[in-house]
């Protein structure tokens, strides 16, 4: 098992977020947390990054805890997260985004890491130059995944990449997820286009009011009349 | 000549405004808040070198050094004690702990130095042509235009400095995580960067800067008492808004135009109204330009 979570709590001040949750990644899988807006997706995904704390329970990765951990040095063990609404560095240019993305890395390893994002992404070699804010947004989601591709990952968690993208962007951000998984990382999404999340992922959870309610394989929940009727639009 | 003459010692003083100001901008580029304290630390500064070089004898190059040291390790020990702990505090918070660190530097000098001025030695100066007399300034044009040592020394310092932070904030690592910071400090933990850390640096730096600006100014204007640091504190605070809060090239653009304002305001119009002539400049200056003159207003896309 490559992280595993079990039984978070998670607060904002009084606002009980995140009740008791409690999910699995195995390595190679892509695995997809579905559910309305406020369901608690994001909340999840920060607290295992590191950003927000858990009050119970633990997160572990790779076999070790991380929950105590502080948010920089967890991206150095492979769990890297790519934040809902992309949070480029705008003011700086598209390779400074993507250094960054290396900075717990050894100098010797950016510039392949960074060869092989560009050749991911060759939209951003060509503006490699350019300030990362100048952007359009499919860019500018690229630029984050790239961004955290730099870090070489085992376990990359996505926060609504699909979010205000037009629908051909949205196919070619998921294209692109599809080929990372294939090429051996482990993909942790979340997403609220439940339809294409569920379409690629191996297994899924359904997060209501910071509660998992449901979970199997991608095509089981696809078929599963409770999702139908509350994501997939009947 | 006059106008060149008055133009050279505004350009001298705006250099020293710079420096203090670059301390200002870094540490509200990345911390987003007002270090009041800074002008303190510049005093801090001027003191560890006087008592270094007047009581101890020691080279004034090792007096500098040494007064960088320990206000380095003095901004990092205010941020660490002061700031730190009220990093999710609101921001009127920050500000009155800051103001609050600003008079605990002030009385703690008043306490170790007392309220007797210090003269500040001089160290720009050489040997003049008989041996009998220090010559402190190059003279030109028939002595029509004078250009004292500490004029040149301060004006070449800030160049260095100006060019050294840029290069580094451009082109090194932790220059560049410094940038991140200040844009987007979650997004910057994920990268993997200590923000925490990063913020000491910054205060470091800023710290740094201060003391050799203590050391210029109490070249400048030799007299050194605990309040020395306030005021040319506020004018750099004033100056880093000119300029453009949280912008380098801000910072050097509002120090050197508000020393030049500040100079030709106490040569052409009072020199008791030229401080009232300096902010009148700023307020006119934030009404038609709010971010400063090189400050940014950050276009986001959604």
């Amino acid at each position: 098992m490559l992280l595993a979570v079990n039984n978070i709590n998670v607060y904002y001040g009084a606002i009980h977020a995140i009740k008791g949750i409690s999910f699995q990644v195995d390595e190679g899988e892509v695995v997809t947390l579905i559910g309305a807006n406020g369901a608690g997706k994001t909340t999840t995904l920060d607290t295992v990054a590191g950003l927000l704390r858990s009050k119970t329970g633990e997160i572990s990765f790779q076999g070790q805890r991380i929950d105590h951990l502080p948010a920089h040095t967890i991206v150095k063990r492979g769990l890297a997260l790519v934040p809902e609404g992309r949070r480029v560095f705008a003011q700086m240019t598209v390779e400074e985004n993507l250094e960054m993305g290396a900075f717990t890395r050894d100098k010797g390893d950016v510039a392949p890491a960074l060869e092989r994002v560009y050749e991911l992404f060759p939209r951003l070699k060509e503006r490699r130059r350019q300030v990362a804010g100048t952007l359009s947004g499919g860019e500018q989601q690229m630029l984050a995944m790239g961004r955290s591709l730099m870090s070489a990952p085992r376990l990359m968690m996505l926060d609504e990449p699909s979010m205000g993208l037009a629908p051909i962007l949205v196919e070619q951000v998921f294209d692109i997820i599809a080929s990372l998984h294939k090429a051996g990382t482990t993909i942790l999404l979340v997403e609220q286009n439940a339809q294409m999340a569920l379409s690629i992922a191996d297994r899924a959870y359904v997060l209501e009011n910071g509660q998992i309610t449901l979970s199997g394989t991608g095509e089981e929940l696809s078929r599963s009349e409770q999702v139908r009727k509350a994501y997939l639009g009947g | 000549m006059s106008f060149l003459n008055f133009v050279i010692s505004g350009i001298s003083l705006g250099s020293i405004y710079a420096i203090i100001a670059l301390g200002y901008t870094m540490v509200y580029g990345i911390a987003k808040m007002l270090n009041f304290a800074h002008g303190d630390v510049i005093m801090v500064g001027a003191y560890v070198c006087f008592f270094a070089v007047s009581k101890y004898n020691l080279p004034p190059l090792v007096g500098v050094l040494l007064a960088v040291v320990i206000c380095t390790l003095l901004g990092m020990t205010i941020e660490k004690l002061a700031y730190k702990p009220l990093r999710s505090a609101t921001s009127l918070a920050v500000l009155i702990t800051a103001i609050g660190v600003s008079y605990f530097l002030q009385n703690a000098a008043l306490l170790l130095w007392t309220s007797n001025p210090k003269i500040f030695p001089s160290f720009f100066k050489r040997a003049g042509a008989d041996a009998t007399q220090a010559v402190n300034g190059v003279s030109l044009f028939g002595g029509q235009l004078r250009i004292s040592y500490v004029t040149v020394v301060t004006i070449a310092v800030c160049l260095v400095i100006m060019v050294a932070l840029t290069l580094f904030t451009s082109r090194t690592k932790m220059g560049k995580a410094m940038r991140a910071c200040s844009e987007d400090k979650d997004a910057a933990r994920l990268m993997g960067i200590n923000v925490d850390s990063t913020i000491s640096l910054t205060f470091a730096i800023g710290s740094g800067l201060a003391a050799i600006a203590g050391v210029l100014l109490c070249s400048a204007y030799p007299t050194l008492v605990p309040t020395t640091g306030s005021m040319p504190g506020i004018k750099a605070f004033t100056a880093a808004v000119f300029g453009g809060i949280g912008s380098i090239p801000g910072a050097l653009l509002g120090g050197i135009l508000l020393g030049v304002i500040e100079i030709f305001a106490k040569a052409y119009i009072s020199t008791q109204m030229s401080d009232a002539v300096v902010f009148a400049v700023l307020i006119i200056v934030l009404l038609v330009k709010p971010a400063g003159l090189l400050g940014r207003k950050i276009h986001e896309k959604v």
